[in-house]
């Protein structure tokens, strides 16, 4: 008798311990980003605030990295517990392609600009994906030491390739994206014609022999931290890197680096919200989507870390770092002054290409 | 008595067969015995073995293309692949039809993928085709042979089509035949061309990079082994204290610490400069190599060698020693003929726990090991979180845990593996 009552209360208990979570993480989100201090921005000018207004508790994880293959595994497994993910827009392609992503529509889904402009024209050619809604531009570019360059500090991307005038290591990622484009770019190809080459079999090999003219120069990183690291030791007296990170090491730790803002390639960045969550887990990830992504907060970003916010209307409002108190607008690669030569990342030739080129590459590394 | 002389079975105390009782209280021993490990079995099964043949059923799994794409696969069944023509308007009209469905279930991009991996284009092929074919009525918007056409003209090439027709099997070697540096080529299997064969260079460099490793523990763990089993308790145990402490460290920290030591301007060249060894201008490169991944893995491998030969140690009497000098052996005789052979057992236990250790490792190659001191799991992890060929994944993972049963199979013939003990 005792015994049957003891169960039965602990049943009960443990039902309305059940209903009590359950409500716990109707107020509950997990949201899915890279970590270090692009995170930490993200915390500052979306989930702080955020939180505050409406209560909800958010849950950082920093698996941006493996983003595409984890959702994959949590759609095979049907039970996706990330609610909004931080993904670079080739990742979203994908996800948005394989219907692991949410389709949005921006004019509905999305705030308005501040005008009235429609979130699809503010962000404009950026929406990429029909999944994707973009935060940031960033772009992979170079930043070299001061005091190793001698008096003729490098101004154009060739400076990479040319070991006589400015001796010493590189540092390069271990991939073969972007690493191709420049390699032909100063190679003597032109830069509209950069991926009509690369499509062809004699492209690649040509850009992987302007690359064999630097192998025993480069160091190889695979993450985005290594650069910086390596400049402040002065391991390398170049490297690529995301522009943020430079601004890190220039202005932040105040290293002898500066950047080389020649033939950047830009990126996007932005989230994703999965396919499969329940119905009001959904409605709470476009809640915050739509706060997360208004002009307002998209500026606000960018007072703690030196990426250009993705809609037009942001960038007036842009203004300076937090903590440091310099204007932002000139640390962004969306300036005019950074921005006299990019090069824009071609989603639709890698998605192709990537697998193909990357093997081709990863062989040439292995000899 | 007369029970003995009785012929017929021998019978228990309730009369039945003695045989058939003892038989009865052993089963139902064993099916005890079965029930306490019964949990720790199922856990093993689901968590363990489930998974890791799932995985590795991926590596020959192909049946997205038929299941994708079922009216093509059978409309192309009878083609002609060196015709050097693409088929007809029937096989045409059944990839429309298909496409029509695999749209609606955002399946097309991922038969694209994973035909791309074949055949580089395809993909974008693939993802064309499905935003026209949203809006294809089959009834009236023929013929679609144009239709594609229309879209790409690279439908019309017959390689493409070929592609799809060696791979609508539900099973495919393609991914093991990748992971070897071949490929299904027009006539059979060919290896790949010189510019992308790479796996078999890592496979290689793997397993020679392991045993370099587990060698260096060999040399370098043994002595402290020694050291350790022969000192004075008290001494003993802060010297263990010192095995133990960077075992206790974050990998993670362990292979940070080394970049800082061997890099170009870190400790270990400065101090050669300082002191005049080494010239500033050719500092000595021992990092993003083959060398400073081969340091880096043996120190962090090290603990995995000592200790269990430590503990083999620790029960070898040191009055054997003692026995053989005093009958007349030098150091050297002593040590080799009468110390050292009790002491292989934990060699051979720490030999299996640094190499097999060693040649799934991922971290620390890919921390320091630039382009040639890294593993094929590297490779592996690249497929997996990266490019999403998890077929080829799979396929290497496979190839790779064969390789480690088969060396360990070796190993159990040639050393003994009731020769292994940990302590």
């Amino acid at each position: 008798m005792t015994l049957t009552r003891t169960l039965l209360a602990t049943t009960a208990l443990s039902m309305t311990a059940g209903l009590v979570s359950a409500e716990d993480m109707a107020n509950e989100m997990t949201i899915v980003s890279w970590g270090g201090a692009y995170s930490a921005s993200q915390q500052n000018a979306y989930h702080t605030p955020y939180s505050e207004n409406t209560g909800v508790t958010i849950i950082n994880d920093e698996s941006s990295a493996e983003a595409v293959a984890k959702l994959r595994a949590m759609n095979e497994a049907g039970n996706v517990t990330w609610d909004v993910v931080d993904v670079v827009a080739a990742d979203a392609i994908r996800l948005c392609d394989e219907g692991l992503a949410l389709e949005i529509d921006p004019d509905t889904q999305l705030a308005a600009a501040p005008d009235g402009t429609p979130a699809s024209e503010d962000f404009g050619d950026l929406l990429v994906s029909d999944c994707f809604i973009p935060q940031i531009v960033y772009s992979t570019t170079f930043g070299y030491r001061t005091d190793l360059v001698g008096d003729t500090p490098p101004t154009e991307i060739c400076a990479v390739f040319d070991t006589e005038t400015y001796p010493g290591k590189r540092s390069l990622e271990k991939r073969a994206i972007n690493n191709m484009e420049w390699a032909l770019l100063c190679d003597g190809v032109a830069k509209e014609d950069v991926y009509d080459v690369l499509e062809t079999p004699e492209g690649q090999e040509q850009a992987l022999a302007k690359l064999d003219t630097i192998k025993d120069d480069v160091i190889w990183w695979s993450a985005g931290a290594d650069t910086p690291q390596l400049l402040a030791d002065g391991e390398v007296v170049m490297g690529s890197t995301y522009n943020g990170r430079l601004f890190s090491v220039i202005e932040e730790q105040k290293q002898p680096v500066a950047m080389l803002w020649d033939a950047q390639i830009f990126d996007l960045d932005g989230w994703i919200i999965p396919t499969g969550l329940s119905p009001e887990r959904q409605a709470r990830a476009l809640d915050y989507i739509m706060f997360a992504t208004d002009t307002q907060r998209l500026a606000d970003q960018a007072k703690w870390i030196s990426y250009g916010p993705a809609r037009a209307s942001s960038a007036p409002l842009v203004g300076q770092h937090a903590d440091l108190g310099i204007d932002m607008a000139p640390h962004m690669p969306t300036d005019p002054e950074n921005a006299k030569n990019t090069f824009l990342y071609n989603y639709e030739f890698w998605a192709d290409y990537r697998d193909d080129i990357e093997a081709k590459f990863q062989a040439w590394l292995a000899k | 008595m007369s029970d003995i002389t009785q012929s017929g079975p021998v019978l228990a105390a309730d009369g039945k067969p003695l045989k058939h009782s003892l038989n009865r209280a052993l089963r139902r021993q064993k099916m005890r015995a079965m029930a306490l490990i019964l949990p720790l079995l199922a856990f093993v099964l689901l968590t363990f073995i489930v998974p890791i043949g799932q995985m590795l059923f991926r590596s020959v799994q192909n049946d997205i293309v038929q299941n994708t794409l079922p009216q093509t696969v059978i409309a192309i069944q009878d083609w002609d692949a060196t015709s050097g023509e693409a088929p007809d308007e029937a096989a045409f009209a059944a990839l429309a039809a298909d496409f029509k469905i695999a749209v609606e279930n955002k399946t097309h991009t991922r038969v694209g993928s994973r035909l791309n991996y074949e055949t580089p284009g395809i993909s974008s092929l693939f993802r064309k085709a499905g935003r026209k074919a949203k809006r294809w009525d089959l009834e009236t918007d023929g013929p679609f042979k144009e239709q594609f056409l229309d879209i790409d003209e690279d439908w019309g090439d017959p390689a493409i089509w070929r592609t799809i027709q060696k791979f609508s099997p539900p099973v495919t070697s393609g991914y093991f035949l990748n992971a070897a540096d071949m490929q299904l080529g027009d006539d059979g299997v060919e290896f790949r061309p010189e510019n992308q064969q790479i796996y078999i260079t890592l496979f290689k460099r793997t397993l020679f990079m392991s045993l370099v490793i587990m060698g260096a523990c060999i040399l370098l763990g043994y002595p402290v082994a020694w050291l350790l089993a022969n000192l004075p308790s008290a001494k003993a145990n802060v010297l263990l204290i010192l095995v133990l402490l960077p075992f206790w460290t974050s990998l993670l920290v362990r292979t940070s610490a080394w970049k800082v030591m061997l890099q170009q301007q870190g400790v270990i060249n400065d101090t050669l400069v300082w002191l005049g060894l080494v010239a500033d201008e050719s500092r000595l490169v021992m990092i993003n190599n083959q060398f400073g991944t081969i340091v880096a893995m043996t120190h962090i491998l090290l603990p995995f060698m000592i200790l269990p030969m430590y503990s083999v140690m620790q029960t070898i009497p040191p009055s054997y020693l003692r026995a053989a000098k005093s009958l007349g052996a030098t150091n050297w005789t002593a040590f080799w003929r009468v110390y050292f052979p009790q002491s292989v057992p934990g060699i051979g236990a720490g030999s299996i726990l640094v190499f097999i250790l060693a040649i799934g490792y991922y971290i620390t190659p890919e921390l320091v090991g630039g382009t040639k001191g890294v593993f094929i799991s590297n490779r592996i992890a690249f497929h997996i979180s990266s490019s999403l060929n998890w077929g080829l994944a799979a396929a290497l993972g496979t190839i790779l845990l064969v390789a480690v049963l088969i060396l360990y199979w070796a190993y159990d013939k040639i050393v003994g593996i009731d020769n292994v003990k940990l302590g």
